[in-house]
């Protein structure tokens, strides 16, 4: 059966035509189909669902001209057919929204060259493939340096979730933005190994508490690190999404995943017909990252974390700005005086002054 | 160091409160001669029930209570389909978990993302001025306390009582113990839900004491981990309390370890749990003990002849 | 005056009721599952083409609908033996990752290399790796009387760990970002699709194989024969040649090897590379598929594709009518549950008897 996309109206009618083996071409009002696959629940209240979010933002800034689907829970490894789903579906631009949807995404790509794809966190593109992913680690400079200036121990617990590239530069960010305003500061890492475990990262909090850090920060997605900081009262921050209501008193801000604005670029992109394969590596500068209200700090604080905020945004600073010194004592190869993007995407070392090492 | 051991055990504490809760519960249920493999499915309805009427009523107190009724309420329908129906009890078990993630997923849609504040913790006078340990292990959250007194109850029940005794034989020999007139399946439904009480109260304690607020999937295993506990505890309920403290400990151990930036095998360290537990039970048959603990009729279904 | 529910076991079991009970007992549920659509206000006619119509009709759908059901036949097939023994193996899902992992391992230290020879050492492999892993709650059970049960589950759990190890560690991509996974298997390492352009591959092959060769074990020898009795009447197994432990050992391993065969062949054939999470819990699922086949080889193949639809239309039913995933879960408990109190009305007539009479 030859299924051209775009042809189907309304959902029904599409669900009988399938069945039927009927594409009916003559539909009024076509719709630009936009679908999404989420790792996760879109309940988790972190990765899937800011991009949610973002999916929810297309559907209000064209409002009648775009439909859009998701798909939730679906297993990387098995998720081809779930994009093959979409793309079979009508649907013309689909947002792959993690990593290992990688390799499933290419294929399915190659056999439908009218759809458009963008896979997020991904390295290979396609001329119907984009790649997109944000730069989280110029949030975590800023935070580091409010975890710098506050802290009385100069100690500050970190609870993370995988020990691969994205959050290994956010550490590194983390305490390079720290120790430029506290030289004694120290930080101790625990892993939680997962995304998503309330429990565990809960208790990795408290492990980092006991163990003297006064500042906790995330690279979870669950609040319950924020929780359990706010319940011993020290202070933390909010992961992906403003979690302010999670620890009124203790957060200090959040590092938001802000999805929307580049979904509505590119959903545009395509009505417009202007689409086209690209790779997108942004921050603050393009609000794909947003940083929360910066609360219970100081004014001074407040306002070098503002300074800090407004740099990055116009380019003054740069979080990994050289030299940058590894952790075996050796400077990092550098060449426009900051790492490029491509060193940051693929960072696998801890710098200087950051004790342990990566977990295998 | 001194000063921090007491939090450390207070973190190992709420880490293995659910655990043992829920073991306490399966542990009850096996000794009567059933295998309740739907532990982890009852354990998460209890987690979005409790959390849910909690929001609803703007009381933890009657979430607690709310959710340890659901599990209760999905164990009814696992007991009235294995001890009434005879179904098998491996597949019925199994299709609860099943149907409990769906279920809670359900129950939970629209409470995603809601925060909720903290019971304020129990603190019993004088006792946890004890230097040391006394902060630590006499000022608990409320279900914390409650596991102790359920612990006693417990075995007390089971091994001191008349009633005890009689679910012991029912778990034993059910064929005997139907022939010297015992109520086999009444003793059995009674025992199965009490099981899902309890699993619905340590479900209820994670979205509501551990970490506070729902969210899918939350009891990332736990249940399963019970079962392997009650295994671990082979018949005893001071190993089921000791095996849920090593579990307990073992995580917030490695969390330790991290912090301290000592390198462990995290895989290795994680299947700990699981790989003792399988060295207890041969130890166990080794030291003589054929069958390693578990009641006589374990898993078998049951179908009066008159 | 009080009543209880008493159970009359059957004399016998017409071939018709036989069959008559599963397709009730999925009647059952598709209408509890219909009521609880409506109530979430969607039509449960449109619930119904999404999830079981269009599946069955659209040749997309269908050869997804196989590729699915491929691994579940396989792991369904050797559970069979073990439940029908009434041993109770409820790892099969670990059998399957070490199925995986051995048989990935021969891919991923072949990788480069090309020639006929490898896929069928990595199906050779993958049985094996299922095989040996089954044996261990086999032997525990026979030689040292610890409950398959629980152990066989605990296994699961160690396999998890194992893959976490490998993937992270040695058989980690180098090339991959410090991603959790291998490099992506060489096409000599790939079952290739048996269509142009579709997905299907030889596994099916394999599992409509096992199927036969199921069947007529069960029908004609005296293994067969064995393995049924010993569930219900082991004195009779005994009578034929096989004692208990010899069943037990025999009926891990097939279940073992089966299982071990259904994840190599998800890994090559599906997936492409080792990652943790390949197993997506189909092993457990395969246990959902032998019970709702009634323990029959024919039967487990059906149920496959039952099941097999019912997660393809969850993934439609997301797309066309919005309903959560959840309520899928929720409905596949329910069908097995009916199916379960299907089995029991199969066996024995329910009397309502007055107590002490």
């Amino acid at each position: 059966m030859s299924i051209s996309s775009g042809k189907f109206a309304s959902i029904t009618l599409g669900a009988f035509a399938l069945a039927l083996g009927l594409a009916s071409p003559a539909m009024a009002q076509e719709k630009l189909k936009v679908g999404f696959i989420y790792v996760g629940p879109v309940g988790d209240f972190g990765w899937s669902y800011q991009h949610d979010v973002g999916r929810k933002a297309i559907e209000a800034a064209f409002p009648g001209k775009v439909e859009t689907t998701f798909i939730e829970n679906v297993p990387e490894a098995d998720s081809e057919r779930s994009i093959e789903q979409l793309a079979r579906t009508g649907h013309k631009l689909i947002f792959t929204t993690s990593f290992g949807y990688m390799e499933p995404t290419l294929k399915v790509a190659k056999k439908y060259p009218n759809v458009m794809f963008e896979h997020a966190t991904g390295f290979k593109r396609e001329k119907n493939v984009s790649t997109y992913s944000a730069k989280f680690h110029e949030g975590r400079f800023i935070i580091g340096k409010i975890a710098g200036k506050l802290t009385k121990s100069n100690t500050i617990g970190y609870v993370g979730s995988m020990p691969i590239p994205e959050v290994v530069a956010g550490i590194n960010a983390f305490y390079l933005g720290a120790k430029s305003v506290n030289p004694d500061v120290k930080i101790k890492v625990a892993w939680a190994f997962d995304w998503f475990n309330p429990g565990k990262e809960g208790d990795a909090a408290k492990a980092l508490m006991d163990q003297g850090a006064d500042i906790i920060t995330q690279h979870t997605d669950s609040p319950a690190p924020l929780q359990q900081a706010a319940a011993r009262g020290k202070y933390a921050f909010g992961q992906a999404s403003d979690m302010s209501k999670f620890a009124e008193k203790n957060i200090l801000t959040s590092i938001i995943d802000n999805w929307a604005p580049y979904y509505v670029e590119r959903t545009r992109a395509v009505l417009e017909g202007k689409w086209q394969s690209q790779d997108v590596f942004d921050g603050l500068a393009k609000g794909k990252v947003v940083m929360g209200p910066y609360v219970n700090m100081p004014d001074d604080v407040k306002k070098l974390a503002m300074e800090t905020e407004e740099g990055i945004r116009t380019g003054k600073i740069d979080p990994f700005t050289c030299p940058i010194i590894a952790q075996d004592g050796k400077a990092v190869e550098c060449k426009d005086g900051k790492l490029n993007d491509g060193q940051i995407a693929s960072m696998n070392f801890y710098v200087q002054g950051i004790e342990g090492t990566i977990p295998k | 160091m001194i000063d921090t051991l007491p939090l450390i055990i207070a973190t190992v504490m709420t880490a293995a409160t659910p655990l043992l809760i829920a073991a306490l519960g399966e542990h009850v249920v096996e000794r009567a001669g059933i295998l309740n493999l739907g532990v982890e499915g009852m354990m998460i309805v209890g987690a979005a029930t409790g959390f849910a009427v909690a929001v609803l009523t703007d009381s933890s107190v009657v979430g607690l209570l709310a959710g340890a009724l659901a599990g209760m309420a999905l164990s009814a329908l696992f007991g009235v389909m294995v001890v009434f129906f005879a179904t098998n009890q491996v597949a019925t078990g199994l299709a609860l978990t099943i149907l409990g993630l769906g279920l809670a997923g359900l129950i939970g849609q629209d409470f995603v993302g809601q925060p909720r504040a903290a019971i304020p913790p129990i603190e019993i006078p004088v006792l946890k001025d004890i230097p040391l340990l006394g902060k630590a292990i006499f000022t608990g959250d409320v279900v914390f306390f409650l596991s102790l007194i359920l612990i006693v109850l417990v075995a007390f029940v089971l091994n001191r009582t008349r009633i005890g005794l009689l679910l012991r034989s029912v778990g034993e020999n059910h064929v005997s113990a139907h022939a010297l007139g015992l109520p086999v399946r009444k003793l059995r439904f009674w025992a199965i839900l009490f099981g899902g009480l309890m699993a619905g109260l340590a479900g209820a304690y994670l979205s509501l004491i551990y970490t506070r607020f729902w969210s899918p999937g939350m009891s990332a295993g736990r249940g399963w981990i019970a079962l392997a506990l009650v295994v671990f505890a082979a018949g005893h309920v001071w190993r089921l309390v000791l095996g849920s403290y090593l579990f307990g400990g073992i995580t917030v151990a490695q969390l330790h370890a991290q912090a301290g930036a000592i390198a462990l095998p995290s895989q290795l360290l994680s299947a700990l749990p699981y790989l003792m537990t399988i060295a207890a039970l041969l130890v166990l048959s080794l030291s003589g003990r054929k069958g390693a603990g578990a009641a006589g009729s374990l898993g078998q279904p049951f179908v009066p002849e008159r | 005056m009080s009543f209880h529910l008493a159970l009359v076991p059957r004399r016998t079991v017409t071939p018709l009721r036989q069959f008559l009970t599963p397709v009730a007992a999925l009647l059952v549920a598709v209408l509890i599952g219909g009521a609880i659509v409506a109530l979430m206000g969607k039509s449960p006619v449109t619930a119904f083409n999404v999830f079981i119509r269009e599946p069955l009709t659209d040749p997309w759908a269908m050869q997804e609908v196989l590729l699915k059901a491929t691994p579940l036949i396989l792991i369904a097939i050797g559970l069979l033996f073990c439940f029908r023994a009434s041993r109770w193996n409820i790892g099969a899902e670990g059998q399957f990752l070490l199925g995986g992992i051995c048989g990935g391992g021969v891919a991923i230290l072949t990788h480069g290399m090309s020639g006929f020879w490898i896929l069928p050492l990595m199906l050779i492999a993958g049985a094996i790796g299922g095989l040996v892993y089954a044996s261990i709650p086999a032997l525990l059970r026979t030689r040292f009387g610890i409950s398959e049960i629980l152990t066989s589950l605990m296994l699961v759990y160690i396999a998890e760990f194992l893959l976490d190890y490998l993937v992270r560690g040695p058989w980690r991509d180098p090339k991959g970002y410090n991603f959790p996974q291998s490099v992506a298997f060489s096409d000599s390492a790939v079952l290739q699709p048996l269509f142009e352009g579709g997905r299907l591959h030889a596994g099916l092959v394999l599992a409509l194989i096992a199927v036969a060769v199921a069947f007529v074990l069960f029908r004609r020898t005296l293994f067969g024969f064995a393995v049924s009795a010993s569930g219900d009447a082991p004195r009779a197994a005994n009578f034929a040649g096989f004692n208990e432990s010899r069943i037990t050992v025999l009926v891990f391993l097939i279940s073992g090897a089966l299982a071990g065969l259904a994840g190599v062949i998800e890994v090559s054939g599906q997936v492409g590379q080792l990652r943790p999470g390949f197993g997506q819990g189909l092993g457990f699922t395969a246990i959902i598929v032998a019970f709702l086949g009634r323990l029959s080889p024919v039967g487990a193949a059906l149920s496959a594709i039952v099941i097999a639809v019912l997660l393809i239309g969850a993934e439609s039913a997301q797309v066309t009518l919005k309903l959560p995933f959840d309520l899928t879960r929720f409905f596949m408990g329910l069908l097995l549950m009916c199916v379960l109190l299907g089995e029991t009305l199969n066996r024995y007539r329910l009397e309502i008897r007055r107590d002490g009479a």
